[in-house]
């Protein structure tokens, strides 16, 4: 038995060495640094304040037209909002789909992340700004084949409770939400998988034994730990996801953010403070959303310390 | 009783609250139960005794179906578990009825396994609440006594990461009481204790034996099986080697396996 060895010795003993008060160690090197990235951040403010080009006013300006402001709120943060809706909520779903004992369920949701990952965003938003021609009689809800079936019966009419004008459904902000959110589903299906087994294998038995049924334990135990694994590469989707906006151009929709400041630039002549603009409004939109991502961090770590072993430790506690 | 249905193991009169026959099970051709038979009265409390890979905790989580059983029937209270015996044919359970029957069974496992993103007191009342559809305020009542009666009554808000891992183990006994089962099946619940932890767990166990819970424990805990089993069932290979009284199975076993384990268990437990 050790624990007798370690108990301390009485801190009287005079010849004993006390605290510690040593010469810390020198860092030259971060001093050269700092000199040297002083001289780089001042070069940079000059540029930003005396060159000519970046033409502050106009930038300003810009950024405050009423068709920008709505390209950046409708175009920019509403589309990435509800992509994101549609990519999160299809990728979760795709996901257990995926790993279900049902062999069917998982090979839909394996094709479907197969057809929508070997796109190209930038083409996939073209084409659905395309897919109206496929449906020239708009997209019914009724009865499959309801035609052959009147037809057989020998009957008249049809039996379609509601239809859709398909020219209209793929254009503008829908058929954007659509393809950016179908996409997104695809990539967001890998991520959840991943979260979905990080989740060790004890804590769907433990829920299994308490008498819940899969979909409870899916929903109160498996999935809520599969967050804090889901949510950090979620966060870096969305930051993606905002600046793949700028790729509705493509379907099109010409109120998007970008398309909006360039038609202002072409009118003026003047490129390069478009870009500028365009920049800071991603900058911001970017910094808010790392803000938000956070917050979510936070919220799906409970529970979890930073150094997070799962079991036996006690934390600071103590025993009984 | 139809001749028919007497070639089949059926489930006797007088019911034990768990009765097991003739229970198989094999994990890709290599068989891990080879026929074992398990009788349980009601308060009785079995421990389940042997080395690892005996098929001690396999049998255990035959038991609440989180395995299923190759051959063999095992019957819970009187309920098939995991089949609905129609007219002598089988027919397996859906999940969902099989959730059902499990609600009965509390087991607790050898790593815990609390929901670390919930607090103690959230662990209990988690089942109550989801599964039995009780209200926020019911559950939560239930769970404060509960962690009061395991001695953690001040931890309710703690998270499992802030507990040692004795205290996270009678939460999770904790949790298993609170769907008032008839049974209790503790898989190794002190092995992945620190030795200075095991005693406040197995005070709680054995607390819940007095109260008269019927128990199924995998443990190598000889001194508790010793004092708080009514019966010690030997394990070996897949097979019940021995079974009986603890004074007997400890104090005089009759096979060569159980005394070799015994033996070894003790000159571990002495020169650890």
């Amino acid at each position: 038995m050790s624990t007798d060895t370690d108990i301390r010795p009485a801190a009287s003993d005079a010849d004993r060495p006390g605290a510690i008060k040593a010469v810390p160690v020198r860092h030259p090197g971060r001093w050269v640094a700092i000199a040297i990235i002083a001289v780089l951040v001042a070069m940079l403010v000059h540029l930003l304040v005396t060159n000519k080009a970046f033409d502050w006013d106009f930038v300003f300006q810009a950024m405050n037209q009423k068709p920008v402001i709505n390209g950046f709120l409708k175009g920019t943060l509403l589309v990435t909002a509800l992509s994101m809706v549609v990519g999160v909520v299809g990728g979760v779903i795709l996901a257990v789909m995926r790993l279900s004992d049902n062999p069917i369920l998982s090979g839909v949701a394996w094709v479907f992340t197969w057809f929508f990952r070997s796109i190209p965003r930038y083409i996939l938003l073209f084409t659905m700004g395309t897919l109206g021609i496929l449906f020239q009689q708009g997209i019914s809800f009724g009865v499959p084949f309801d035609w052959k079936i009147i037809d057989w019966l020998g009957l008249s009419g049809d039996w379609r409770f509601y239809t859709l004008d398909a020219n209209q459904l793929f254009t503008g902000l829908v058929a954007g939400v659509i393809g950016l959110g179908l996409s997104e589903a695809a990539y967001m299906a890998e991520i959840a998988r991943a979260g979905i087994l990080s989740v060790d294998k004890g804590q769907a038995e433990a829920a299994q034994a308490l008498g819940m049924s899969s979909g409870k334990v899916m929903r109160r135990v498996v999935l809520p730990q599969a967050m804090r694994v889901i949510v950090p590469p979620t966060g870096n989707e969305t930051i993606a996801m905002l600046k793949d906006t700028s790729l509705l151009l493509a379907v099109p929709v010409l109120g998007e953010l970008f398309y909006q400041l360039q038609s202002i630039g072409s009118t003026y002549y003047k490129t390069f403070p478009i870009a500028v603009a365009a920049t800071l409004y991603y900058l911001a939109a970017t910094s808010v959303l790392m803000v938000g991502q956070y917050f979510l961090e936070r919220h799906f770590g409970r529970g979890f310390g930073t150094q997070a072993p799962r079991a036996a430790r006690p934390a600071g506690a103590g025993g009984a | 009783m139809t001749a028919a249905a007497a070639a089949e193991p059926a489930q006797p009169v007088a019911q034990p609250l768990v009765h097991a026959v003739n229970v198989t099970k094999s994990f890709h051709h290599n068989e891990v139960l080879k026929g074992i038979d398990l009788d349980v009265d009601r308060g009785q409390v079995v421990c389940l005794l042997g080395p690892s890979g005996s098929g001690k905790t396999t049998f255990l989580r035959c038991i609440n179906q989180l395995e299923s059983i190759d051959g063999g029937r095992i019957w819970v209270d009187g309920d098939l578990m995991g089949y609905a015996d129609r007219d002598g044919k089988l027919y397996r359970l859906k999940n969902k009825e099989i959730a059902a029957q499990r609600r009965e069974i509390g087991m607790v496992f050898q790593r815990f396994n609390l929901f670390p993103h919930m607090t103690a007191i959230g662990n209990v009342a988690e089942a109550p609440i989801q599964v039995r559809g009780e209200s926020k305020k019911t559950a939560r009542a239930r769970a404060q006594e509960l962690l009061d009666r395991v001695g953690l009554g001040d931890r309710c808000t703690s998270y499992p990461a802030q507990l040692s891992g004795g205290q996270q183990q009678r939460v999770a006994i904790a949790r298993a009481l609170a769907m008032q089962p008839k049974l209790m099946l503790f898989d190794e619940p002190t092995s992945a204790l620190d030795p200075e932890l095991v005693g406040e767990v197995l005070a709680v166990m054995r607390e819940l034996a007095e109260d008269g819970m019927t128990m199924i424990v995998v443990t190598h805990e000889m001194e508790f099986a010793r004092e708080v089993a009514d019966t010690v069932v030997f394990m070996d290979a897949g097979v019940v080697v021995e079974s009986g009284r603890p004074a007997d199975v400890l104090g005089n076993p009759q096979h060569q396996r159980t005394k070799t384990f015994l033996t070894r268990l003790r000159s571990e437990h002495e020169h650890p």
